[in-house]
């Protein structure tokens, strides 16, 4: 990725025309990196099943709507009991990015963002086939420090 | 794997003195498919062989494991989805992440920290079967990943 994703001065230019362009805003990422994953309980409980996904990658609204239907996580029972739930719930919410503008209908997939599938459509095919990778959620089998949140090309 | 290896000493603390008694009495009319000292996974083992009412089975254990159940997510339908049908080898989970043998001979410290067994049973047996598994249920897998 050659530009920040810092949004810049500019950023209301760039924004509409980002819009114009069917694109959502982007993550508040600088430089391909984001702040990783600093709470441990929420570490160790989100990291069972994939990395633990860093918070700034999706705004609060997003988060929300995870947080509300963890037992039909994507297809499986991720719920937690109701003390850890919260703590982790308030975590991710701090840390959440911060959009100037909410799509509908609020996204709750990282790899469904404009941003994300414009720099992964050519990896797409090879993650679904490479029994190593088996997914593009599975952002550490090609980001080799993505839990520390480093995403450039290493 | 980096969890707590005294909860066993902290549940034993924290039961009263009839509970504690009456699990290890069951613990010690179970032990002969046990070793003899009582760790944190034996103690948990022994736990759902009190609630069941009724001696667990490893045989039993393994044809839940490895059998194909209804009523769950469609994608996940066995235990053996993400945990595979060689229990002595490494898992995997849908977004492909590894996941450690449940043979206790290859990964020692499973099952032995009794809040992580009960928040993984309850997440997968709903995922795979749509309802939560019964202590009999569990007593079985337990009795048979711990014999493998
Ligand atoms: C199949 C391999 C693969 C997977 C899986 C994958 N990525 Fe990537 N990603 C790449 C490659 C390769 C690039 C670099 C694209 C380029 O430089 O043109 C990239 C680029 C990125 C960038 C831009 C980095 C920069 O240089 O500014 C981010 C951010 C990113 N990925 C995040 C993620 C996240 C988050 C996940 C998991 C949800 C993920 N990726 C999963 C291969 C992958
Ligand atoms: C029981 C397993 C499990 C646990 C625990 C779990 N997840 Fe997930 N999660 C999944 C699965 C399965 C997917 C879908 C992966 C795929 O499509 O390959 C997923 C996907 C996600 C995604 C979307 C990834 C993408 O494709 O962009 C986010 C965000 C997410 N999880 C957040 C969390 C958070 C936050 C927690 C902690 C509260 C958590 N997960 C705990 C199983 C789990
Ligand atoms: C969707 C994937 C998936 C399925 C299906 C699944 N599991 Fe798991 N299981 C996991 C993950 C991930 C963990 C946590 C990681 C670990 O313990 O290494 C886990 C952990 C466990 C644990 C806790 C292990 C411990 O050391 O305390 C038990 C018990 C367990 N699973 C039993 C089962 C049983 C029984 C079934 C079938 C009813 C099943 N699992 C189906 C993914 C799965």
């Amino acid at each position: 990725m050659k530009e920040p994703f810092a949004m810049t001065s500019k950023a209301p230019f760039v924004a509409a025309l980002a819009l114009l362009a069917g694109l959502a805003p982007r993550p508040g990422l600088a430089e391909g990196s984001v702040r990783q994953v600093t709470d441990p309980v929420a570490k160790e409980e989100c990291s069972a099943c994939h990395m633990a996904y860093q918070p700034a990658f999706l705004p609060a609204e997003s988060w929300k709507k995870i947080f509300a239907d963890l037992s039909n996580h994507f297809g499986e029972d991720a719920s937690l009991d109701p003390k850890t739930e919260a703590r982790i719930r308030n975590y991710y919410l701090r840390h959440a990015a911060r959009w100037r503008s909410i799509p509908k209908p609020v996204p709750i997939r990282i790899t469904e963002l404009p941003w994300f599938t414009r720099e992964h459509t050519r990896f797409a095919a090879r993650a679904k086939q490479d029994p190593k990778i088996g997914s593009l959620s599975n952002c550490t089998a090609c980001h080799r420090y993505a839990e520390r949140g480093w995403f450039e090309n290493d | 794997m980096k969890h707590v290896h005294d909860t066993g000493a902290s549940v034993a603390r924290s039961l009263s003195g009839p509970i504690l008694g009456t699990l290890m009495l069951t613990a010690a009319a179970v032990s002969l498919a046990l070793p003899v000292s009582a760790g944190p996974r034996e103690q948990i083992i022994a736990g759902y062989a009190a609630k069941a009412g009724k001696p667990l089975s490893a045989a039993r254990g393994k044809a839940f494991f490895m059998g194909t159940h209804k009523g769950g997510k469609p994608d996940t339908p066995s235990c053996t989805s993400c945990h595979t049908r060689n229990v002595h080898q490494w898992g995997r989970t849908r977004a492909g992440k590894p996941i450690a043998p449940m043979a206790v001979s290859k990964t020692p410290d499973r099952f032995t920290d009794p809040k992580k067994v009960e928040k993984w049973f309850r997440r997968n047996c709903r995922t795979v079967l749509g309802r939560e598994c019964t202590p009999l249920e569990k007593g079985d897998v337990l009795t048979w990943l711990s014999s493998q």
